[in-house]
Parts: C-alpha cells; sequence; structure tokens
C-alpha cells in the first residue's frame, strides 16, 4: 500500500512550533504605526518629482501605496494575535509579515534613492520618508521573531459560492485597477516602484498562502474566472480617457501574446523547439500587406478582410508545412538550428524580393507602408467612437479586434491541450519512440502542431500589418523569435495565464522603460539566468512542469494528479 | 490458413552492420512463440522492425495476411499489434492511468477504453491502487506490469514482449510469466522475447533460438528445453 501523506500526518510529524519573541507583536504593530505616519508627513522637499510627495497630510500616489502596505501588514499582525485570530489559523500570517516588511522595506530604499537621483542629492530626503523606511525595517525585524505557524489546509477552506464569485470579481477589479494605475504613472521611477509595490504585495499574498486558496477558487469556478478576466480586459480600454499611448501598447503586447501563445503549443505542448517563429507572423503581416490597398501593395486583388485573414494563416500555415516536412524528422538541436535558418531566409527573401533580385512583391528593405485602416462591414478602424461619454480611438478599435483574436487562439490551445492529440504531443515529449510504440503518429502529430503554431501566428499577423499600417523585413529579425521564446520560458511553458504573463512583462517593460530598453537584452539575459536558476518551472507553472523539476516530491506527484482528475470530473 | 504473423528471410541493417541475417519464423493464432537467444542476437531489432520502428532492408512481413514491412508504425499498431519494448519504456512522469490511456492512443471507443482499463486494473490490482501515481516511483516488477498493461490497451491481437523479466527478481518474474499464459487464456497471441530461457520455453508453444542474426534452432518449446546444445547454451548446464 502506499502511504499517501495528509494535512493531518503532517502536522503531527512536524516539530512543534517555536514560540515567539513576546516583543515580536508589538514591535510590528509600531512598524506599521511609523510607516503610516511617515507616509502622511512629507517624503521630498523637491515638489516636482514623482508626483509631488512634498506635502505633509496630503499622500501622494506612492505614499498611499505604503499606506496601504501598512494596512496589510496590520491586518496580517491582527490575524497574528488579536480580533482575527479566526483568520489566521487559515493564513501563514508570519511568513506574510516577513515578506511585506522586507518588500515595504526595499521599496522605502528605493523612493529614498528615487528622491535621491530625480533631485539634487539625498539632502532633499524629508524625515517622512525615513520615517516611514524605519516603520518598514520594524515590522520586517518583527516578523523574523514571530512564531511561524501550523496551516490548516487551504484548499479545504470553503466559502459560499456567492462569495467566492465575488472575490474573483473584486480581485479581477483590483487587477484592471492596478493596471490602469500603473500604466497612468509617467515617469519611469514611479512606475518602477509601483510595480516593485505590485510584486511584494503578490509575493506577500502568496506567502501567506491566501493565492493557493484564490488558485482553488479559480478552479471551481473556473468559467467565471475566464469571463471575469475578459471583461476586464474588455473595459481596460475605459480606463484610458482616450489615450494612444498606453493603447498602442496594449495592442503590442496582446499582438505579442498571441503570437507567444500560438508558439506556446509548439514549444510547450509538443515540445519542439522553434527559433523562427516570428516569420510566420511575418507572412501574416505580409500577405495582408500585399492584398491591402496600401499603394505599394503589389498583388491586385483585394477581398475583404475576414478572406484575407484566411488567406495570410493559410499562407503562414502551408509555410510551417513546408519547413516542417523535411525537418521535423530531425529533433532537438538539429531542428532548433533548421529553424532559426528558415526565420533568416524569411527575412532575407521579404527584403530581396523587390524587383531587382526576382519579382518585385514585398518593395524590398522599404518595405509596405500606407497600410490603411481596416473597415470591416461599414466599421473603419481609424474613427474615434464615443462610448459613454469615453473616447475610443483607433488603437482602441485595433484592441477590441486583438481581444477577440487573442480569445480565439486561448480558445484553440485548450481545447487541444486537453484532447486526445494533446495527450499525443504529451507522450511524444516524453519519449517520442515508446510514443511511436504506442501507435502515436509521431510525424504526423508534429506537423500538425507546427501548421496550427503557423496559422495562429498568421493570423495575428494579418491584424498587425493594419495596426502598425506598415511592415517591414526588420520588424521580424531572429530577436523576435527569442523574446517570444523567453516569454514562454519565463511565463511558464505550457500554460494560459503564464505565457500572457510573460508575454506582457517582455513587452511592457521596455515600452514603458524607455532609458531600460538600451539595455533590455543585458537584463533579460539576467532575468532569464536568475529565472533558471530560482524557478525553472516558469512564473506560472503548470503542475507537470513543476513535476518535472522536481521530480523526488511524491506528494506534488499526487497533488498534480488528483488536480487532473477534478478537472476531468468537472467536464 | 497462414499464420497471424509470418516474417520471411527478415534482413536488418544498422549501417553497414547487418543486424538481422534472412531469418524467418511464424505465429499461429493462440499460440505463444519465443524467440531465445544471447545479447546481440537480434532479437530486439527483430521486434522493432516488426513494429515499424525500424525498417528492413530485405525480406517480408506479413501480419493477418497483409504485408506490413512498409507501414507506418502507428498504423501497424492500429491493424492490432502491440509491442512493449525493451526496458519498458514507460512515461515516468505521468501517472499510471495517463500511461495506460497513451497504451489506447490508437481508439476511438472511449467506452471501450474504459472497460480495457478496469481489465488492466483487475490483471494488475497494483495499478489500480496507485492509478495517480507518476510511473516512475515504481519499481522494476511494478513497472513491467503497467507496460504489459499499457500494451494491451489497445486490444493487440498479437502482442510482443521485449524481455519482460529484465531485471527482475524471480517471484515478480514468475508473477510476470503466470500472466502471459493468462493473456494467452485469453486469447491474445504472444511473440515472447527473452533471455531467460528456461522461464520463456517452458510457457512456449514454439520456440526459435537466435545465434548473431540467425536462427539456428526450432522446435516446440518442450523440445528446446530438453535439446542439448540449447541445455549448454543457454541454460547452464554441461
Amino acid at each position: 500500500m502506499t502511504h499517501v501523506k495528509t494535512p493531518v500526518d503532517e502536522a503531527s510529524e512536524s516539530p512543534v512550533a517555536k514560540p515567539g519573541k513576546p516583543i515580536a507583536w508589538p514591535m510590528g504593530i509600531a512598524g506599521v504605526a511609523l510607516l503610516i505616519v511617515g507616509s502622511f508627513l512629507s517624503w521630498s522637499y523637491d515638489g516636482q518629482i514623482l508626483n509631488d510627495l512634498s506635502i505633509n497630510f496630503y499622500p501622494g500616489g506612492l505614499q498611499i501605496l505604503a499606506i496601504i502596505g501598512a494596512v496589510l501588514a496590520l491586518v496580517l499582525l491582527l490575524a497574528e494575535k488579536g480580533p482575527l485570530t479566526k483568520l489566521g489559523s487559515w493564513l501563514d500570517a508570519t511568513l506574510g509579515i516577513r515578506a511585506l516588511g522586507a518588500g515595504l522595506a526595499l521599496y522605502m530604499v528605493l523612493v529614498v534613492v528615487a528622491i535621491g537621483t530625480e533631485s539634487d542629492g539625498l539632502i532633499n530626503v524629508n524625515p517622512g520618508a525615513y520615517i516611514s523606511l524605519v516603520g518598514a525595517l520594524l515590522l520586517a525585524v518583527s516578523g523574523w521573531l514571530l512564531p511561524l505557524r501550523q496551516l490548516r489546509d487551504m484548499s479545504a477552506a470553503r466559502l459560499p459560492a456567492w462569495s467566492e464569485i465575488l472575490m474573483i470579481a473584486v480581485l479581477m477589479a483590483a487587477v484592471l485597477f492596478a493596471a490602469a494605475y500603473a500604466l497612468g504613472l509617467q515617469d519611469a521611477w514611479s512606475f518602477i516602484l509601483c510595480l516593485v509595490f505590485i510584486a511584494v504585495v503578490a509575493t506577500a499574498l502568496f506567502r501567506t498562502g491566501s493565492m493557493s486558496f484564490v488558485g482553488h477558487v479559480g478552479q471551481r469556478h473556473s468559467k467565471v474566472l475566464t469571463l471575469s478576466a475578459f471583461v476586464v480586459a474588455f473595459l481596460f480600454p475605459f480606463t484610458q480617457n482616450g489615450s494612444d499611448a498606453n493603447m498602442s501598447i496594449a495592442n503590442q503586447v496582446l499582438i505579442f501574446g498571441a503570437t507567444a501563445m500560438g508558439l506556446n503549443i509548439v514549444v510547450g505542448l509538443a515540445g519542439l523547439l522553434d527559433l523562427g517563429y516570428i516569420a510566420f507572423l511575418g507572412a501574416g503581416s505580409y500577405t495582408a500587406a500585399v492584398l491591402s490597398t496600401s499603394a505599394f501593395a503589389t498583388v491586385g486583388w483585394k477581398p475583404p478582410f475576414l478572406v484575407v485573414m484566411l488567406v495570410g494563416a493559410g499562407v503562414s500555415a502551408t509555410l510551417g508545412l513546408i519547413i516542417g516536412t523535411p525537418t521535423l524528422r530531425v529533433s532537438g538541436d538539429y531542428l532548433a538550428i533548421v529553424t532559426l535558418g528558415f526565420g533568416e531566409i524569411f527575412r532575407f527573401s521579404m527584403g530581396n524580393l523587390d524587383g531587382n533580385n526576382g519579382p518585385n512583391l514585398t518593395n524590398g528593405p522599404n518595405g509596405i507602408p500606407g497600410i490603411p485602416d481596416l473597415s470591416i462591414g461599414g466599421f473603419n478602424f481609424g474613427d474615434e467612437h464615443m462610448v459613454a461619454g469615453i473616447e475610443l480611438g483607433r488603437f482602441s478599435n485595433y484592441y477590441f479586434l486583438l481581444l477577440i483574436l487573442i480569445g480565439f487562439v486561448i480558445l484553440v490551445f485548450s481545447r487541444l491541450n486537453n484532447s486526445r492529440i494533446g495527450r499525443g504531443w504529451v507522450a511524444i515529449r516524453e519519449d517520442e519512440k515508446a510514443a511511436e510504440a504506442m501507435g502515436v503518429n509521431v510525424f504526423g502529430l508534429k506537423l500538425l502542431a507546427f501548421a496550427v503554431g503557423a496559422f495562429l501566428a498568421g493570423l495575428a499577423g494579418t491584424i498587425k500589418a493594419h495596426q502598425d499600417a506598415a511592415v517591414s523585413p526588420d520588424q521580424y529579425q531572429f530577436i523576435e523569435s527569442a523574446f517570444l521564446l523567453a516569454a514562454i520560458v519565463l511565463g511558464g511553458m505550457g500554460t494560459i495565464a503564464g505565457v500572457l504573463l510573460g508575454a506582457t512583462i517582455l513587452k511592457l517593460l521596455p515600452e514603458k522603460l524607455r532609458f531600460f530598453s538600451e539595455y533590455r537584452l543585458l537584463m533579460f539575459g539576467l532575468l532569464l539566468v536568475l529565472m533558471m536558476r530560482f524557478r525553472p518551472e516558469g512564473l506560472v507553472a503548470s503542475r507537470r512542469r513543476q513535476l518535472e523539476f522536481h521530480e523526488e516530491d511524491e506528494e506534488l506527484a499526487v497533488a498534480v494528479e488528483e488536480e487532473r482528475l477534478i478537472v476531468e470530473e468537472a467536464k | 490458413m497462414s499464420a497471424m504473423l509470418e516474417v520471411k528471410d527478415l534482413e536488418v541493417a544498422y549501417g553497414k552492420i547487418l543486424a538481422v541475417k534472412k531469418i524467418s519464423f511464424s505465429v499461429e493464432q493462440g499460440q505463444v512463440v519465443s524467440l531465445i537467444g544471447t545479447n546481440g542476437a537480434g532479437k530486439t531489432t527483430t521486434l522493432k522492425t516488426i513494429s515499424g520502428l525500424l525498417r528492413p532492408t530485405g525480406g517480408e512481413i506479413w501480419f493477418q495476411g497483409e504485408r506490413i514491412d512498409h507501414v507506418a508504425a502507428h498504423d501497424i499498431v492500429t491493424r492490432g499489434l502491440a509491442h512493449s519494448p525493451e526496458g519498458r519504456r514507460i512515461f515516468p512522469r505521468l501517472s499510471v492511468e495517463e500511461n495506460l490511456m497513451l497504451g489506447a492512443f490508437s481508439r476511438r471507443d472511449p467506452g471501450g477504453v474504459r472497460s480495457d482499463l478496469q481489465a488492466a486494473y483487475d490483471l494488475f490490482p497494483i495499478l489500480g491502487e496507485r492509478r495517480k501515481q507518476p510511473a516512475g516511483t515504481f519499481s522494476g516488477g511494478e513497472q513491467q506490469m503497467l507496460a504489459m498493461g499499457r500494451a494491451m490497451m489497445c486490444r493487440p491481437k498479437l502482442l510482443m514482449l521485449d524481455e519482460p523479466s529484465m531485471g527482475l527478481s524471480p517471484i515478480m518474474m514468475k508473477r510476470i510469466m503466470t500472466t502471459v499464459s493468462e493473456l494467452q487464456r485469453q486469447g491474445t497471441t504472444i511473440l515472447l522475447v527473452e533471455q531467460n530461457a528456461q522461464a520463456a520455453l517452458k510457457r512456449a508453444d514454439y520456440g526459435y533460438v537466435l545465434e548473431v542474426g540467425k536462427v539456428v534452432l526450432s522446435g516446440s518449446g518442450r523440445d528446446l528445453l530438453v535439446n542439448d546444445s540449447v541445455r549448454k547454451a543457454y541454460l547452464g548446464e554441461d
């Protein structure tokens, strides 16, 4: 018989928790108090920087964030000892306080550094900032002195269904608000500090274990979760007040995300390393461009856009089949090299088909500019619209179209993942020879993964051409393929949420932090190395991947399988 | 009535090296036939070629009256010829149940698959008890049971087992061999490749002895067991 660990066993096995120092709790309360008081005082002498932190008793944005963090710490402290202990029996409050204390201290240090660099030197830092810093440090120290607690199993926690659904809605609203707020910050330091704050709060919530509860709630109401995520994404343009800057970035993120999702089928599910994937996006873009009514378009046929989409995706998928048929028989490193070569061949071909070397199809290195806005069924994507008193510009129009696209891509991905085909892909990834002996059509399924991935990228490309209003060969360099791959690895191979998160991070940061973009390769290299060391399964790990990197963990293995059974029962 | 599986003058080469040199044998419906021989005799190569994982350089393979030596591996499985490969080749990170379900990959009748899954659990109760566990955490014998159960999931007419007793304790080996007889009783034809000649021949209706890529001897299992040269070479008696 196997011995499956239950929470009860675990509690009896683990050593008795060390009693904490009696001073820890009051110390934490004092830290919270100092943090709040400090945040109401002036942080900076200079009122011009960081959205004005200079006025006493009138906290600016960054100060409000500090106060929010302090309130969160207060809740955790009260869960430790005080009126909220009932909550504390579920939450691992101590770990949360530690993360929050250390994180807020880091945040305050960065604030001081920011004030120092933005104005002239640390002389401009007012006492309020130091008071808050001391408060954060006190909180961190108290966290280390508080006793570690025994946890009840979060997965057993249940709330009435309506309140769980409400919780999802509130969380989603918070996400929308945070995204709108962070994107609205104009100066780089404020944006970085805001990101640091979000990361700190997220880490602290993970440490308390409340995220695993949220995860279970999400699983129980997965439809509600998906729907509300889309509602939030849909509402995003309404928070932007007609500003094009952020909407244009959001569109870049969506195109990048949809493409990464397509690559995720090839890499994450079938386990094939494709280093030239951006060429498929390019094939879709170029198809849409030459079939558009641009003055530089070289093909006379001007079909409606829905036809263009299918043609573009079809061209892309055909290229996928052409490149896949000879190369998918080789595996691993060879496939990577061949696809890398294919990506470069595509770029050079697009640059050379200019009438001097062969037929004029792509207008050579100049590309095809002046691609007009889409017009589907009389709706022109270039027009502005007023909806409920909020102006929605050109980029918002494309945003909604791209949202539909990414929804479609996600649908295709998840349907394939949970199908017989998906099972075949898993088998190929795990052991190709054994899969073949099981009757899995290895070559056929690999080719299918390649073609479907290419099809989806081509689809995204057709919209991208109109969104960007121009195509040129240098948009499709190798580095773009590398970034797509990085988004998948960073976010979590084979997952939906992870890859979207990875794509957002990789596209958003360089856009928002211009000074950072010069060092972005350096930074991403560093980021990936750190990820491989500390969290090889990616930010959002599929449980199976986690198992791959932590094979000795039998408990995790059982959990993985139980989860799968729950999902299957739900179907 | 022709044989279920007929191998005629089969030749297989790895590059320039001939691993199988014109061997011929046949398996009748309902029989257990075993191929025995030392390392490098070409047993595994022969099985891999029959199941389409390798391509022959010469000769013919007929299964149920159809020639299959150039049919794709996944098609051969669909025709009812299952291969439980050497070294078991289970998917260690997948659970027992997922492993078994992959065995049924070629089938498209979910109801039948489900009842066969139950049949596999009945045959090997230990698999049913641990259906959620990743297969890599199993002992060798349990992995072998899983490999056999998995091969049975495609409802094969002919099951090819490549060294099922490899690395197993005597008790576990006996268990596996009993299962071979049990499967035969249920109507599955079995082609058994073994180094453990005694165990294999005891259960075999017919046996072939392979040496460096050639059939050197054949006969009923009982005859081979008492054959002098077999006893000397494989049963460790002088």
